[in-house]
């Protein structure tokens, strides 16, 4: 009886602590996530107030008029799927240099420099490429060898690799510690039995470096989701993104419901999209591995 | 055989080039901020004039501070309720748990610029309320509450603890169980046992995760965007800057930001190397990833807990 009373003591005791651990983050919360994805929603069923801003009311106007930022959801759904993709392919060769070709100091030399960009200002990344990407740069290098007139900046194609170059790093580290944990006796295995390094790399090498190739996905697609900067810098703002259409909305037009209908759908789309994603790669991680052990 | 020789080269090849690529931008900056002439175009020799500049740029020195504050602050916050609210997780009911868990992914998902609105629209509409009563209560036209670095801290406090619970409660899936146990059989304290075993034991995610914590909020310009109110930071100086026509200083900045980074690095790197020396070697690769400075996503680490 008495150590049972004790135990339950104790436990109640360890209820108390944990409490009393989760309770500022569960404030902090409920403050400034919560409360605000709440306003948010609470706006985006109001009316414009004549002067810009908000006035109370019920209405779903605002939800109504979406469509009409169609271009900027089309664009950044489409961009981000595509240069997410461009990313892991550029980023998959280096990732399996690092982790299986390359040894001792300068393993650890090559994967520190991989992050130095990373810690480096992205505004200054993305200032230099605009440096290099304008007429004084790489187009005039080009005009030398005879292609005269070529314009980078402020193209689509100066959005994609400012994406790109931004956040290979992202790409190539989760990549490089699941290619990194990997058992070399199975590529050895794999070639004793008479595969071929493309077999061994489609049979072995990828569904083992799947879970790091599906996180270093979710870990760009994200943030290039709501892009702001890259578009306006790079794109000269003709590449319009959500992130451009909400900072619009809020700071130029002050069109606040508008900007919080599109705020609130966006978000929604976001959840859906990774919960969504997240449960279909963790039934294609378990398939892979199963496949690829047996 | 030949055909595999000839891959591997073309991969080592591409893997220079990638490099180059990702460095090229940087060496483009480090260059021109010790050019002596103003502009992108003309290389005039070598010059620390522009350092000298940037130096005494009144605005520039206070967004640093800036910037510096908020990201200080916003680390120790960020790392204190991280590990605290992961810890506790562990001791929740399965309920709690799951919705601590869904406000912590929801926090890492939701864009920064989506968090930086909604903050903005949040404290404006929460201060119309409270700043009257404010006014009211001290019976005097005292200073009124705005937005400031005090909203930017909140927001970006906000999902960089979500980022450290992840890191700690990673770690702390790896971690070996037994020595807890052992110590609350020994009649270790709940406390003891925390200072003793369990914090060693996920330093290097709580480390991680600070530094992670600081780097972000000292890189965000989109949340101190709308959340800053007057107060400059130097993402917002830059990006100004940028669009007025830029100066060589912003250079000048840039190179001493990459310098202050890379040395903070191989310090870390030393460091990190020294114990893992000292305890015999027990490398793990959390901790190698963390020093790395990049989260693993919880796509990974979800899909091997469930199966």
């Amino acid at each position: 009886m008495a150590t049972a009373g004790r135990a339950r003591n104790g436990r109640s005791a360890r209820r108390g602590t944990a409490v009393l651990l989760a309770l500022p983050t569960a404030l902090w919360y409920l403050l400034f996530l919560v409360a605000p994805l709440v306003v948010l929603v609470v706006m985006s069923v109001g009316e414009r107030s004549p002067n810009g801003g908000y006035a109370p009311g019920f209405t779903f106007t605002q939800y109504a008029a979406l469509p009409t930022r169609f271009t900027p959801l089309v664009n950044t759904l489409g961009l981000a799927a595509l240069n997410t993709t461009i990313c892991a392919i550029v980023a998959f060769p280096v990732a399996y240099t690092l982790a299986l070709k390359v040894r001792g100091t300068w393993k650890l030399v090559l994967v520190a420099l991989v992050v130095v960009p990373f810690w480096t200002s992205f505004l200054i990344r993305t200032y230099a490429w605009m440096t290099l990407l304008g007429g004084n740069g790489i187009p005039r290098i080009l005009g030398w060898i005879g292609f005269g007139d070529i314009q980078l900046l402020n193209t689509p194609f100066a959005v994609s690799l400012g994406i790109v170059y931004n956040y290979l790093p992202l790409m190539v580290l989760p990549i490089y510690v699941s290619l990194e944990r990997l058992d070399k006796s199975f590529m050895e295995a794999s070639r004793d039995l008479g595969a071929g390094p493309i077999a061994t790399l489609r049979q072995i090498v990828l569904p083992l470096a799947a879970p790091g190739i599906l996180s270093g996905i979710v870990l760009v697609f994200i943030p290039v989701m709501g892009e702001y900067l890259i578009p306006i810098l790079l794109g000269g703002g003709k590449t319009y993104f959500l992130g451009n259409a909400l900072a619009d909305l809020f700071l130029q037009s002050r069109n606040w419901p508008f900007g919080s209908a599109l705020a609130a759908v966006f978000v929604a789309g976001m959840i859906v999209l990774v919960a969504g994603y997240l449960a279909l790669s963790r039934r294609l991680v378990r398939a892979g591995r199963e496949q690829s052990l047996i | 055989m030949r055909l595999e020789r000839w891959g591997e080269r073309l991969t080592r090849l591409y893997t220079i080039l990638v490099f180059a690529f990702l460095f090229l931008p940087i060496i483009i900056v480090v260059v021109y901020s010790f050019n002596a002439g103003r502009h992108v175009t003309e290389l005039l020799g070598f010059s620390t004039k522009w350092y000298g500049e940037a130096w005494s740029d009144r605005f520039l020195i206070e967004a640093l501070k800036h910037s510096l504050t908020i990201a200080t602050i916003t680390a120790i916050l960020a790392t204190v309720l991280g590990t605290a609210s992961a810890l506790a997780m562990d001791r929740l009911g399965s309920r709690v748990r799951w919705l601590f868990e869904l406000l912590t992914y929801v926090a890492i998902i939701v864009p920064g610029i989506v968090i930086g609105i909604a903050t903005l629209i949040f404290i404006v509409t929460a201060l119309d309320w409270l700043n009257p009563w404010i006014a009211y209560l001290t019976s005097s036209r005292g200073p009124e509450i705005g937005l400031g670095l005090g909203s930017v801290i909140a927001a970006h406090t906000l999902f960089t603890m979500a980022i450290v619970n992840v890191l700690v409660r990673t770690r702390m899936r790896g971690m070996d169980r037994t020595l807890i146990e052992a110590s609350e059989d020994l009649f270790a304290t709940p406390w003891r046992t925390f200072v003793q075993v369990t914090f060693p034991q996920l330093l290097p995610a709580i480390v991680a995760g600070g530094l992670l914590a600081f780097t972000f909020s000292f890189d965000d310009f989109i949340i101190a965007f709308f959340t800053a109110g007057q107060d400059q930071t130097v993402p917002i100086y830059l990006f100004a800057s940028i669009r007025r026509g830029v100066s060589p200083e912003v250079n000048a900045i840039a190179t001493v930001l990459l310098t202050v980074t890379i040395v903070a690095m191989v310090v870390a790197g030393l460091v990190y190397r020294r114990g893992q020396r000292r305890s015999g070697g027990a490398a793990d690769r959390a901790g190698d990833t963390a020093v790395a400075g990049v989260p693993l996503a919880p796509a990974p680490q979800t899909a091997d807990g469930s199966s």
